[in-house]
């Protein structure tokens, strides 16, 4: 068999992700279909995806330390977040787009809707992007976001954590997730990490404290691998089209 | 037991985009100057082939208000019906002037969002069939724990509609009208109009594709 001919992308887990109506999370119950999903099977459209092209992104775009910066340094931890994109057969997603963003060291997020009393930056600007390359690694830098308190219950605080998105090879694979960060006491308590079912997958959305890759009087670094759904190959008849 | 275990990777869990979705994906709506380029909703080039057409709506929750802090993004084939995408097999050409793809946050105050761009082609389906024109669409937003799936037809494709096999594989007829957009004429200008109503009456089709 000379050329590998790739069929569908293997069907997605629903018990590994969040039900869609998940009431702890308040605002999820006004939000989410009544209806079951109606599952289909994948045609060109779903395995398709758009080329994001790193020739349009500047040489600070994954560096939210300095992107932003007006007149000094931003106030925080500075820290490198770095890992691999695969997909769940293990082979690296290549020349994906992960895009980024995050409150400041205050917890205060640079958006009209965001009011809390948390000080913020004018120099950080709170959103990165990048690409894959081709192992699927990715790294940007950043300052640790800090907790901050929202309105489910009236004393609720989200963990520190840094929300991510990715846009790969097919539309089946998009997904829009939260990376949290190792030892956070928070995230035992919060409602939204709890709409996942199972404890493996909660870790999962954990990065990892990695001591060997801090750089000595500079950052910290955390390591956090992302996997996406992949295809199966074909050997006998291709349905697909 | 699991099967899904079954020497492979779990597929990293989806959150919710949260209210701030913008700061990252759009972040001029959040008033935010960091990118030299930035996503946006116009799909149209200069050279770009086809008809032009706007597509615009708005998204309803289960109380029937519109979603003022809802993304979207479409994806959708050129005018010929081609992928401008690698996993694209037709042995066709794309439009060059053609990305396909497009993000747009609806405004703050009326939840209205749109797209400029093409009507596109007919895709293959299936088995050697042929799908109707479509666009698809995901929706992201606070309160949505993982983004909603759902595909845009034409109404004025009536009889290619009749013939494509997702909308004929939901069993349940009258929800098929949820996916179906209505042609309308604006100031000399075609648009499409489609809404999105995430519960209850009318409640739009979503796919787990």
């Amino acid at each position: 068999m000379s050329e590998l001919i790739l069929g569908a992308y293997a069907q997605r887990n629903t018990d590994d992700h969040p039900p869609a109506y998940a009431p702890g999370y308040k605002t999820s119950v006004l939000r989410s279909p009544k209806n079951a999903l109606i599952s289909i099977v994948e045609t060109l459209t779903e395995v398709t995806a758009p080329h994001f092209s790193a020739d349009q992104f500047g040489p600070k775009d994954n560096d939210l330390i300095l992107n932003y910066a007006k007149d000094g340094l931003p106030i925080g931890e500075r820290i490198i977040v770095h890992g691999y994109v695969r997909d769940q057969f293990g082979r690296p997603v290549k020349n994906a787009l992960v895009e980024v963003w995050q409150a400041n060291a205050s917890g205060r997020y640079r958006h009209p809707n965001d009011q809390y009393i948390g000080a913020m930056d004018p120099n950080f600007g709170g959103c990165g992007r990048m690409m894959t390359d081709a192992n699927g690694y990715y790294v940007f830098r950043t300052i640790k976001p800090g907790p901050y308190p929202w309105r489910n219950r009236i004393n609720e605080w989200r963990p520190a954590h840094i929300h991510f998105s990715l846009i790969a090879d097919g539309l089946a694979q998009r997904l829009i997730s939260q990376l949290y960060f190792e030892g956070d006491t928070l995230i035992d308590s919060c409602p939204i990490i709890q709409t996942i079912p199972s404890d493996e997958q909660r870790r999962a959305l954990i990065a990892l404290e990695d001591k060997s890759n801090f750089i000595e009087a500079d950052s910290r670094c955390y390591r956090f691998d992302i996997t996406l759904r992949g295809r199966r190959a074909t050997y006998f008849e291709n349905h697909l089209t | 037991m699991n099967h899904w275990n079954f020497q492979q990777l779990h597929e990293t869990p989806s959150q919710t985009g949260g209210p701030y979705v913008h700061i990252g994906l759009l972040p001029h709506q959040a008033e935010i100057e960091c990118f030299e380029h930035n996503y946006d909703n116009q799909l149209v080039q200069d050279n770009t082939q086809g008809e032009r057409i706007r597509l615009e709506g708005q998204v309803f929750d289960g109380l029937g208000l519109p979603l003022r802090d809802v993304l979207i993004e479409i994806w959708q084939a050129d005018a010929n019906g081609v992928y401008p995408s690698a996993a694209d097999t037709q042995d066709k050409k794309a439009d060059p002037n053609f990305f396909g793809w497009g993000r747009t946050g609806a405004d703050f105050e009326t939840g209205f969002w749109s797209f400029n761009t093409i009507k596109p082609g007919a895709v293959p389906g299936r088995k050697g069939s042929t799908q109707a024109p479509h666009i698809a669409l995901v929706v992201f937003a606070r309160g949505i724990n993982i983004g909603l799936h759902t595909r845009v037809y034409f109404d004025d494709e009536q009889d290619a509609n009749a013939q494509d096999p997702l909308l004929n594989g939901i069993e349940w007829a009258p929800r098929r009208q949820t996916m179906i957009a209505k042609r309308k004429e604006k100031d000399g200008e075609v648009v499409y109009h489609f809404d999105i109503r995430i519960q209850g009456e009318n409640e739009t089709v979503f796919l787990d594709i």
